[in-house]
């Protein structure tokens, strides 16, 4: 495939079947290789929807500064984008993210402000807003009140799912800023019906729940439910089981957040050779696991790197 | 029938620090009101106008129960129920 840039090369990601972790030949997983995007995750589809979004409403303009709360891959994607259109970015991001991330994030020119670990996200979009209002000219592009995020979704990684497996029954994604979800969701709606909308959402350790007080918790601004069926809480148990089972069977090795996908895919799957029902499953590759090996998820015993997880923003 | 309920730090200042309590229910809503015996207060953290409140979530074998019956979602022996404050995506 010839692009005429690297920008121009976003999405259209391979769908692979996996053939040993599908429970049975009726009931299938297919795995939708987002970590072929140029800087390695889904997020590049995002990132260069909502700068586009940006652009043609006139609110960026070569010199701007783009500013963002992010743990990481929206924040890579921002800056690749960025650095290729002129602009200057600053990411926002909990000081408990790793150290991979934050190189990354600086090799594409990107400035880093931390933000406090208690709190994870949540606190990274406070500090965030409250620097937005500090510096009026500056552009937050908001991942997660963005319509253009899901919006990406609805034209692109719903589309080709569809295009490439027609049968598909089920649609499993991860749920953060919920624009892969929310799009995916709305397009499957709209164009079939009945493929079921699956939804899991990392659970992380106290450390970063602790202090929250559940009268001003933080629910997206694209969040619909009605574009989900099913929603699944994922423990970094599961999740690093599953990430290293996805390596060991099938030879993708994904980041820690595909496992908690996988763990809920593999749920449906189990749910439908259960019901002796017939399935096509796909789910999102979020990303590469390269990220992620400082964590310590991918040696030792599961137990370990359940220890090692803890207090991390894993996903 | 024993349900092992984990909770949050926040509500802990109900279950005089506890972690993980255990309650009885045939049902998210009759187990609420079990807790709320024991642990008088939890419910009205938990529960607005018959519905859960917007930004706690409550797991039941790791399914949120707002897309498999909401309070109504029927329990058995062994079940896990999960309360979580909600909050944002990670890697994002």
């Amino acid at each position: 495939m010839r692009y005429a840039n690297l920008i121009d090369s976003v999405g259209h990601t391979p769908l692979v079947g996996l053939p040993r972790l599908s429970p049975s030949p009726d009931v299938r997983l297919w795995a939708k290789l987002e970590d072929r995007n140029p800087t390695g995750s889904i997020k590049d589809r995002a990132a260069l929807a909502m700068i586009e979004r940006a652009e043609a409403e006139g609110l960026l303009r070569p010199g701007c500064t783009i500013l963002e709360p992010t743990s990481g891959n929206t924040g890579i994607s921002l800056a690749m984008v960025a650095k290729l259109r002129g602009y200057r970015i600053v990411c926002v991001m909990p000081e408990n993210t790793s150290e991979e991330r934050r190189q990354l994030l600086r090799m594409w020119g990107a400035e880093i402000v931390s933000s406090p670990a208690a709190g994870g996200s949540n606190e990274a979009v406070r500090v965030a807003k409250r620097i937005a209002e500090e510096h009026p000219d500056w552009v937050m592009l908001y991942q997660y009140g963005n319509t253009a995020n899901a919006e990406a979704h609805f034209r692109g990684t719903g589309p080709e799912i569809l295009e490439d497996l027609p049968e598909v029954t089920h649609f499993v994604g991860g749920l953060g800023t919920t624009g892969t979800l929310m799009g995916v969701g709305r397009f499957f709606r709209e164009a079939k019906p009945e493929v079921r909308i699956v939804a899991a959402e990392p659970r992380y350790g106290e450390l970063v729940y602790g202090l929250r007080n559940l009268d001003e918790g933080f629910v997206p601004e694209l969040y619909d439910p009605q574009y989900i069926d099913a929603r699944f809480s994922v423990g970094p148990r599961d999740a690093v089981r599953r990430v290293r089972e996805l390596l060991e069977s099938e030879g993708i090795f994904a980041g820690i957040s595909t496992g908690a996908i996988l763990h809920a895919a593999l749920a449906q799957a189990a749910k439908a050779v259960k019901a002796g029902e017939s399935a096509d499953i796909a789910f999102v590759i979020a990303d590469g696991g390269w990220k992620y090996l400082s964590t310590g998820a991918y040696e030792g015993t599961v137990d370990e790197a359940e220890e090692r997880l803890e207090g991390q923003l894993w996903a | 029938m024993a349900i092992e309920v984990r909770v949050p730090t926040i509500l802990r200042t109900y279950t005089s620090g506890e972690k993980n309590v255990s309650a009885a229910g045939e049902s998210v809503s009759a187990l609420i009101e079990d807790l709320e015996v024991n642990h008088a207060g939890i419910k009205d953290r938990l529960v607005e106008g018959g519905q859960p409140r917007r930004f706690v979530n409550i797991y039941v074998n790791d399914e949120d129960i707002r897309f498999s019956g909401g309070l109504e979602t029927p329990l058995s022996d062994g079940d896990v129920v999960v309360i979580l404050p909600a909050v944002a995506g990670g890697s994002r």
